[in-house]
This record gives C-alpha cells, structure tokens and sequence, in this order.
C-alpha cells in the first residue's frame, strides 16, 4: 500500500468518525422538534450531547485540514467547487455552536425559541447537504483539465445527489434517535425508541435506493460487501431497538454509519473526485496527493495523535455515562 | 482581467474581515483558559471560597467568548479551500501539515476537555476537573502555534523545495517550518499580546465591580464582600498579567522588527515611511506620505533610532521604500509600484498597534502601584482581603476623589485596547506583505479560485458581514450581561470531593443521588 493509499483511508476514517460522532449529534438536534414534547424534554435532548458534541464537530475540522495537507487538489477543487452548500454548512454550524452555548444563557422565551429554531435548522441542514456533497463527489462532477470544478450550483442538485442527502438526514435521525434512548431515562426513552423505529424505517427504504443506485453507477465487490454490510447492520439495528437493546441498536447504528461511508468510499477509489467532463482529468489519489516527505511526517502525526484521541473522547463519554432524565435538568439561570 | 482583480480583491475583504473578527475571540480565550486554569488551580490548592467564584466567573466570560471563537475558526479552515484554491494547490504540501497538526493535537484537546470542565463539576475530582481546564489552556496556545507556524511561512517560507514537474510547493523540512525564527518569535508576541489582551480584560471588570462596590460603600449601602474578595483578587492577577505580558509584548515585537528588516525590508521600510535607503536612518514618529511622489510631504523624525531598531546600531543602513522596490521589480518583473504595499495603512496600523497595546501596559503598571501590598503602606491606610483598595500614591498619601474615579475608570475604559492593538498588528503583517501570498512564491492576485464568480464572493463576503455583525451584538450583549452580573456569591464549592465511579453507598440516599440534577446544564 503506498502512502496516498495510507491517506486515502485515513481521510475515509476522519470522514467516518465525524459522520458516526456528529451524526447522532446531528440527529438529536433534528429530535429537538420531532420529539421533545416540551421545554425540559428539549433540554434533556440538548444535555445528552452537550459535553461532546464541540469535540464531534472536531473531526470534520480534521477531515478538511487532512485532506488540504495530503490531497491538496482534492481539497481545492473540492472546497472551491461546492461553495454554496459549504458556505450553509459553514452558516449553520456557526449558529449552531452559539446555539447550543447561548440558548440557556438567558431566561427569556423568545431568546430560548430563537435558539431552537437554530438548532433543528442547523442540524437538519448540514445532515442534509454532506449526503449531497458525497453524492456528487462519488458521482462524478464536471472538473476541467486544470482541476477545477465547472458545474455551478445546479450541477450538484441532481436526483441522485438530493437522494444521497434525505439518505443521510434519515440515517443520522435514526442514528440520534437511537443514541437518545441510550441515554435518557423516562418518558422520552420510550418515545425515543419509537421514533427510532419509524425513522429506521424510512432510513431503510431510502438508503437501499440510494446505495444500490451508487453501486450500480460506481460500485465493485468491495463496495458492494460494504453495501450489504450496512443494510445488515441497519436491520440489526432496527431488530435490537424493537427489542429494547439500547447499547446493541446503537452500536449496530454506528457500523450502518461506518459500512455506508465505507461504501463511498470504496466505490470512489482509486479516484477521489472523478470528473465528468473527461476521465483524464478526475482527481486521483495518485495526482492529487503531497509528496512523500509531507505524507511521511503526516502518518506519524496521525499515527501517534488518533489513537489518542480515540482514548480521551472515549474517556469522556465513560465520564457522563449516565442517562439524564427531566429530573436531572436543573431550573434555568 | 478586470474581474479576476475584483474576485481576488473580495476575497481579501471577506479574508481581512473574517480574520480580524476571529482574532477578536481567539486573544481572550488563549488567556482567559489559562486564568481561569490557574484561578482553579489556587483555588484546589487553598480551598478559598474567593478563588471559587472567580474560577467560575472567569470561566463562564470565557466560555461566551470561546463559543465563537471556535464557531468562527470553522471559516478560516474552509475559507483557503473555497476563495483560494489556487493558493491551495501551491502550497497545500507545505501548509496543510502545520493545520493538520492543529486540528489532530490541539483542536481535539480544546474541544474534548472544555466539555468536560462545562460538564464536569460534579463528575470530576477537583483536581483532575481543574486538570481540564489546563489541557484545554494547552490546546489554545498549541492552536495558535500551529497556525503562526503556517503564517510565518507565507511571511517567509523555509524547508520547501518547488517541484520542477508540478511547479509546486513541496515540503522538505518539517522543522524548520515549525522551529524556524519568524515561527518563534511571531508565537512568542502573539501570545504575550493575548495575554496582555486577556489581562485588559480581566481588570476592566474587576475594576468596574470595585468601583461599585465602593460607591455602594460611600452611599452607605450593603457591599458584597465575597463578590469584592474575589474581584480583588482578579484585578491583582490582571494587573501583574498586564505588567509582565507588556514588558513581554515589548521585547518579542522588537525582536520580530529585526527580524522582519533583514526577512522583509519591504514591510518594515513601509512601517517607517522610509521612502529612500538612509544611513543612519530616522525613526518616523509622524509622516504624511506622497505615494506618487514616492515621499512624505510632512515629517517629525528622531535621527539615528530606526537604525537602531532594525539593527542594534545608530550607524547602519536601512533600505528604503523605492530602492527595495526597484530591486524587488528587476528581480521578480513588473513595475517597482507593483511592490508597494499600501503606506498609509501599514505605517498607521503600525503605531496605533504599538501605542494603543502600550497604553494597556502603562494602565497595568499604574494600576499594580496604586493598589500595591499592604505592608507598603501606612497601617490607616490598609484595606482587608474583602474590601474595596485604596488607589495610593505614596505611603500614606492617597489619590483624591477626582483622581480615584478616574483611576478606576482607566480600568474599565482601556478595557478593549489590545484588541484593537492586535487587529492593527494583523492588519499591518498582512498588508505588509502584499502583493505577495507567499512572500517572493505567489502573488495574492494569482492565489484566489478562478472558478468563484465575483458575485458568489460577494453574496458570500454579505452573508458574513451579516450573520458576524449579528453575532457580534449577541455576544457583546451576553458579556456585558454576565460582566456586570458579577460572580455568583451565593454558589458554595462542593462540600464533597467528586469521584469518577460516582457516587458511593453511604452518601445519602439512593433515589437522592439518582435523580439530582446536573451541576450544570445547556
């Protein structure tokens, strides 16, 4: 395996730590108005991802810094060519980090409401617009022969790429509902389950269609392992919350998240973004990667930090293991 | 042509504006964490109620500010890939490594154990929840280092090698990219401003609650000694902050000027003014300058100074504006006022940097006097631990009605100066630099996407201004809200040690420990 290889499937497992963390971040923000009931009930949801969603959000930063230090084509042409969909992204998870900072920082309804509306919106939107993104990138994109992207915004709005984007809102909603049953306690763990059920099912129709359509267009055997993989782990995930096997659903969650970026990803490789113009000049990971040295001293850096971190993060979520409730929320400052 | 300089000159607007807004958030939090830290850390030590609250004052100010400090460096990360992807292709080799490095060591750090100290008061030990917030001090100030390393790298880029079949960047020497001279000098002035910045702060309100607290006082109303014991103990911590951090400011800015003579002559000789090379030269304490006349029409000048600030010697030669220019444009091409940065911004932005961020200096020092320990005092004169200071001159003469108003006025109003001294200070590096990106490598005008349209950058560059000007009043009215607000005096430290297994059998009842609530909650 040569080193842009190495890369490659490093920058694939930034993307699936930021879309497994921050999936259910995202989908619990999105729960906010599906299923919380209430104020306390909001702010129960609010509180299972309060102490890491900021370290969530961690990965995507990580993802975009790895890709500009080894790829940095893919990231040019990438960042410069999907710009309005990365500027919403950009809006949303500006408001959404002073959302979840600011919302109870004031005893005013309007202020708290306002804040609301900020959190659904900028997690619904952003779940929406990365299934976008990866679509088209999967896909094929116009890119001209000096790399750089000649679509436009409606090249991305294509039916595949807006199937790939309600694929990943239904999955991390799922994903969130699920994580919420882990972790609340009451009423709303009941509820959580259910709404787990009927977003799981919707995930299921929606991802089957969007991943058979990308292993149809895109796809190998590795892919199409994967794909099975991640139905597999979606139905298991569906069975175990049915059950009331709350680690169990979530884990099983987590590998759909885990089976279907690996799925991309593979039906992606050995190119990482292919243009549509003319297959000469899609970007592959050997034209767009840095050089050896770059690459080298990257994969220790990586090598050393991941793990840790992988560590620390874990650590965190043993520290507030335990599962909140309406009793737990405190009254407002 | 025309609109690739108009794309190019968006984009710098959209870069300078969201860069200047960051940097307001990112000062503040690289020294409020480590106050906060070291707050908590005398109060784990001591026990003391005073150190509590302010732990907890502080922390909270911090983390208002924090919030969009973060939320604002999402933009900076994207913005390379979206407004310059030229400039990305070019360099991405070379400055992805130290941004990569960011978000792998420091940015997990921050992140992680911030929400662990948020979340943590009645899950942590003290000692290892007081641990946290010492990682997440380490990470700021890693953050910063990783990003300086990658800026002085356009400022004067080191350990690379152009690479003949792709015409790009390409690293070859990580170490002296992350170690090489503009890299820790640039770190160590950049951090010892946020100091001082975070110090401005810090005795801004502490001043304003003691200025209350002591009218309260005078009008015979009840004071809050606990909320006066704890912002005592702030204003000397910010004060001596304040004190050490200027002198710091002091001796790394002008260790960075050397540097810049011999690495950037351009930008410093446009800091000065200095249109033709002279020898010795004169420092320019006052300049209107005539660019098409390459010349200033109106000068107040001290003979001999800027020599020595360049150099160490009254004697030597400093290059001037033109000459630099002429030899820039015989090296590189083009016209000799392709290389002019801009003189008016660089040569002002440079003195209100320096004079703006020493006044918060000076306001430190008088302030560390005026309210100096008691045994330097007469015994009349001495104030206790919980009680408003005394603003004294000498031993036993102190500073009249009229004076001590505006003593602790001076506190609150120098407040926000080193953010306004490092806004110039960023905008004099950068525009310094122009028109070069990467400084001798690649032209700004050739570094923005050629795929953007202007009008996307313009609709992009509104959407910021709009939603930052929002933010800036949200935030802005939150902290003067919780500022004001003062400490939480009727917040006790808990009685009892936490314990990461939780709760043991023993303490109270079962159904009790279940259901009690959060320490703290969004």
């Amino acid at each position: 395996m040569s080193l842009p290889d190495v890369w490659f499937v490093l920058i694939a497992v930034l993307w699936t730590g930021y879309f497994f963390l921050e999936g259910f971040d995202f989908g619990v923000g999105v729960l906010t108005k599906l299923l919380a009931r209430n104020e306390s009930e909001r702010r129960v949801l609010i509180n299972t991802i309060g102490p890491v969603w900021d370290g969530n959000e961690v990965w995507l930063l990580t993802a975009g810094g790895a890709t500009f230090a080894a790829f940095p084509d893919w990231y040019a042409t990438l960042f410069s060519g999907f710009y309005v969909p990365l500027l919403l992204i950009l809006v949303c998870l500006i408001l959404r980090v002073c959302a979840f900072e600011y919302r109870a920082k004031r005893d005013d309804e309007r202020w708290k409401r306002n804040w609301e509306h900020a959190i659904f919106w900028c997690s619904l939107i952003p779940a929406f617009l990365w299934g976008v993104a990866f679509a088209n990138i999967v896909h094929g994109v116009p890119i001209d022969a000096d790399k750089n992207y000649t679509g436009g915004l409606t090249g991305l709005l294509n039916p595949y790429a807006l199937l790939g984007g309600l694929t990943t809102l239904a999955l991390f909603t799922f994903h969130g509902a699920v994580f919420t049953a882990l972790k609340t306690v009451g009423d709303i763990r009941t509820r959580a389950r259910a709404t787990a059920t009927w977003t799981g099912l919707v995930t299921a129709v929606l991802a089957l269609a969007f991943l058979v359509w990308t292993q149809a267009h895109s796809g190998d055997g590795w892919s199409l392992a994967a794909m099975v993989l991640a139905v597999v782990f979606l139905l298991a995930a569906l069975g175990s919350n049915l059950r009331g096997r709350e680690g169990w659903a979530f884990v099983s969650s987590g590998l759909t998240v885990v089976a279907a970026v690996a799925m991309l990803f593979l039906s992606l490789f050995p190119d990482v973004m292919p243009s549509t113009t003319d297959a000469a000049y899609s970007l592959t990971v050997g034209n767009a990667a840095s050089g050896h040295y770059s690459l080298t001293i990257m994969t220790w850096v990586a090598g050393i930090m991941t793990p840790l971190v992988l560590l620390y993060q874990g650590w965190t979520y043993w520290v507030f293991r335990k599962r909140i409730g309406v009793q737990h929320i405190p009254a407002a400052h | 042509m025309d609109l690739a300089v108009a794309s190019d000159t968006v984009a710098r607007w959209q870069f300078g504006i969201t860069t200047v807004y960051h940097y307001l958030f990112v000062p503040l939090t690289i020294a409020l964490a480590a106050i906060t830290a070291a707050l908590e850390t005398w109060y784990v030590r001591t026990g003391k109620e005073k150190y509590f609250h302010a732990t907890k004052f502080w922390g909270k100010l911090f983390l208002i500010n924090m919030a969009l400090g973060v939320a604002t460096g999402i933009v900076q990360e994207f913005q390379f890939g979206m407004n310059w992807s030229q400039y990305s292709r070019f360099v991405g080799d070379v400055f992805g490594a130290p941004l990569a490095m960011e978000a792998l060591i420091a940015f997990f750090f921050e992140s992680t154990f911030i929400g662990l100290w948020i979340f943590g008061w009645d899950r942590l030990p003290k000692k290892l929840h007081c641990a946290c917030m010492w990682m997440v001090a380490l990470g700021t100030i890693l953050s910063a280092y990783f990003i300086l390393a990658a800026n002085s790298w356009m400022q004067h880029p080191v350990g690379y090698s152009i690479n003949p079949a792709t015409g790009k960047a390409q690293l070859n020497s990580i170490t002296d990219v992350l170690f090489q001279s503009t890299t820790i000098v640039v770190v160590l002035h950049t951090l010892t401003a946020a100091f001082l910045t975070g110090a401005a702060l810090v005795v801004g309100i502490s001043s304003y609650h003691l200025w209350k607290s002591r009218q309260k006082q005078e009008r015979g109303e009840q004071v809050d000694r606990k909320l006066v014991a704890s912002m005592r103990t702030s204003l000397r911590v910010g004060l001596a902050l304040a004190v050490v951090a200027g002198i710091g400011v002091a001796f790394t800015g002008d260790n960075l000027a050397k540097v810049m003579f011999k690495q950037q002559p351009m930008k410093m000789a446009s800091a000065e003014a200095l249109w033709n090379s002279e020898t010795p030269a004169p420092f320019s304490i006052f300049a209107i300058g005539d660019v098409n006349e390459g010349r200033n029409s109106v000068e107040l000048t001290v003979p001999g100074l800027l020599s020595f600030l360049a150099d160490g010697n009254f004697t030597s030669t400093v290059p001037g504006i033109n000459n630099i220019a002429a030899s820039e444009a015989a090296k590189y091409g083009g016209k000799p006022s392709d290389y002019i940065p801009n003189i008016f911004v660089t040569f002002w932005g440079f003195r209100l940097m320096i004079g703006i961020g020493m006044t918060s200096f000076a306001a430190g020092a008088a302030g560390l006097w005026l309210t100096r320990r008691k045994r330097w005092l007469s015994p009349q004169y001495r104030t206790g631990d919980d009680e408003v200071p005394r603003l004294m001159l000498t031993r036993d003469r102190e500073l009249g009605g009229f004076l001590t108003k505006w003593g602790w006025r001076c506190g609150m109003l120098t407040m926000g100066f080193p953010l306004v001294a490092n806004s110039f200070g960023w905008i004099f590096t950068e525009m310094g630099r122009q028109p070069w990106a990467v400084f001798g490598l690649m032209k700004t005008s050739s570094a923005v996407s050629p795929n953007v349209s202007v009008t996307m950058q313009c609709i992009a560059l509104g959407v910021f201004v709009l939603l930052y000007s929002v933010l800036a009043v949200v935030e802005v009215k939150l902290m003067v809200r919780y500022a004001k607000a003062g400490p939480v005096t009727s917040e006790q430290p808990p009685a009892q040690d936490p314990t990461l297994r939780g709760p043991g059998p023993g303490s109270g009842g079962a159904d009790e420990d279940i259901d009690k609530p959060l320490a703290f909650a969004y």
